[in-house]
């Protein structure tokens, strides 16, 4: 019988995930598409670090960072961790789909009288649609697909903080091959699902590919 | 900055309320920046823009009025139509709140956009896009209308219309007009006043008919 918890978890994780970034990088993106301003690059750089360094490393720093909390070991701290693990899957996206545009959309708009915001929410937002999903898309499987960062940070506490990922591992530490291999063929359909959709509507949109 | 890089420009012009002052001169000469400056989407380094006694950029006293608070309407050289809105939405979007939809319809009518009022600007031709971002411009009646050659798509006839249109609409709402413009026909047609631009500065300054006396004719 498979103990569908640690799927229910992964999936909770990663919907809260992956709303509290785009609320969070539409803005930031936004920010770093069109600001004058020199140090961007390190901000930019320092975004896309969760892309290339070891998870354990942001791993150590996060347990380090949220101790005196007491958000170690609780689903809270999950959800901190994953965003910062997640946050170049979203911004990177709509980052490039806000650099994609060509700069009269936004000029026309201020000069029809246009704030700011006005212009981002009714002009730019809906002409970057493919590079949302992309992001919301990305953000939400990579979450999904989280190990070493939430094996330091949840601790694998069953029922709060033990996800898909790290059951697939413990099951196959207790030579429990057939839990392990359910858990593993739902992910890898899954994330193998979203990907081949996203794919298809960025085809059907016919403009250059974000993941590539 | 100019297509031609970054580069010194050095002018000062007046344009009288309602006349219409054409820039001349070849690619690079800062045409297209001088409409961008006005509009504020370029910055200066010094001096100042005046329109109708409201300081609209002045370096000395620090003022710099946004975009969105200076009464402009823009028709850019690739038009900047918004893509994911019909021609209709298009226009809607440009009208300030409360304003009275009869100037918009009234565009519609006379740029004959009624039948691609529905249509989204993709799937129109280079001219009827050209036709929609010049009645875009128009529907905020702007104290400063800033053409960056917005005649230069369309064959003949439309032009001939369009060009008896915008002087038409310039001279009932009284719009100070600024029109960056390579069509001499056109100039010499529309034009109060043209200056004609080199490397960032005046060549020659006056109304069309000294600036391009007519050739001599032939016996």
């Amino acid at each position: 019988m498979t103990d569908w918890q640690p799927l229910w978890l992964s999936f909770r994780l990663a919907f809260i995930t992956t709303v509290l970034l785009l609320v969070i990088s539409i803005p930031l993106a936004y920010w770093l598409a069109y600001s004058r301003w020199r140090g961007r690059a390190v901000i930019e750089a320092l975004i896309s670090l969760p892309m290339v360094l070891p998870p354990t490393v942001l791993g150590f720093y996060l347990l380090i960072a949220l101790s005196p909390s007491h958000l170690v070991f609780t689903f809270t701290g999950l959800v901190i961790a994953s965003l910062f693990y997640s946050l170049p899957f979203m911004v990177n996206p709509l980052l490039s789909g806000f650099k994609s545009l060509p700069p009269a959309l936004r000029e026309a708009s201020y000069t029809l009288g246009k704030s700011g915001s006005t212009t981002l929410i009714k002009v730019l937002l809906p002409n970057i649609r493919p590079s949302l999903l992309t992001g919301i898309v990305l953000s939400f499987a990579h979450t999904i697909g989280e190990f070493g960062v939430v094996l330091m940070i949840g601790g694998n506490i069953p029922g709060r903080t033990r996800l898909a990922s790290l059951a697939i591992y413990d099951e196959l530490e207790s030579m429990n091959y057939a839990a392990a291999s359910t858990y593993a063929l739902i992910l890898f359909t899954f994330s193998f699902s979203v990907l081949l959709i996203v794919h298809l509507v960025n085809h059907h949109f016919s403009k250059p590919d974000p993941l590539s | 900055m100019t297509t031609a890089g970054r580069q010194q420009m050095d002018l000062a012009f007046e344009v009288e309320k309602g006349q219409l002052l054409t820039l001349y001169g070849p690619s690079g000469a800062g045409k297209t920046t001088i409409l961008r400056i006005l509009a504020g989407l370029t910055s200066i380094s010094s001096g100042h823009i005046i329109v109708d006694g409201d300081v609209w950029y002045d370096a000395r006293q620090k003022i710099n009025v946004p975009t969105q608070r200076r009464s402009i309407g823009f028709v850019f050289q690739d038009f900047g139509l918004f893509p994911h809105w019909s021609v209709y939405d298009n226009l809607r979007y440009a009208m300030p709140k409360g304003e009275d939809p009869r100037l918009m319809h009234e565009l519609i009518e006379l740029m004959e956009l009624g039948s691609l009022q529905d249509t989204r600007p993709t799937f129109l031709s280079g001219g009827q896009q050209q036709r929609v971002a010049l009645a875009r411009a128009i529907v905020r009646k702007p104290r400063l209308l800033l053409l960056d050659e917005p005649l230069s798509a369309l064959d003949d006839d439309m032009r001939h219309r369009l060009q008896d249109y915008i002087e038409r609409i310039r001279r009932h709402y009284e719009l100070t007009t600024v029109l960056v413009s390579h069509h001499l026909p056109e100039i010499l047609r529309l034009a109060d006043a043209v200056i004609w631009l080199d490397k960032g500065s005046i060549r020659q300054q006056g109304p069309p008919e000294k600036i391009f006396p007519p050739a001599p004719e032939k016996t």
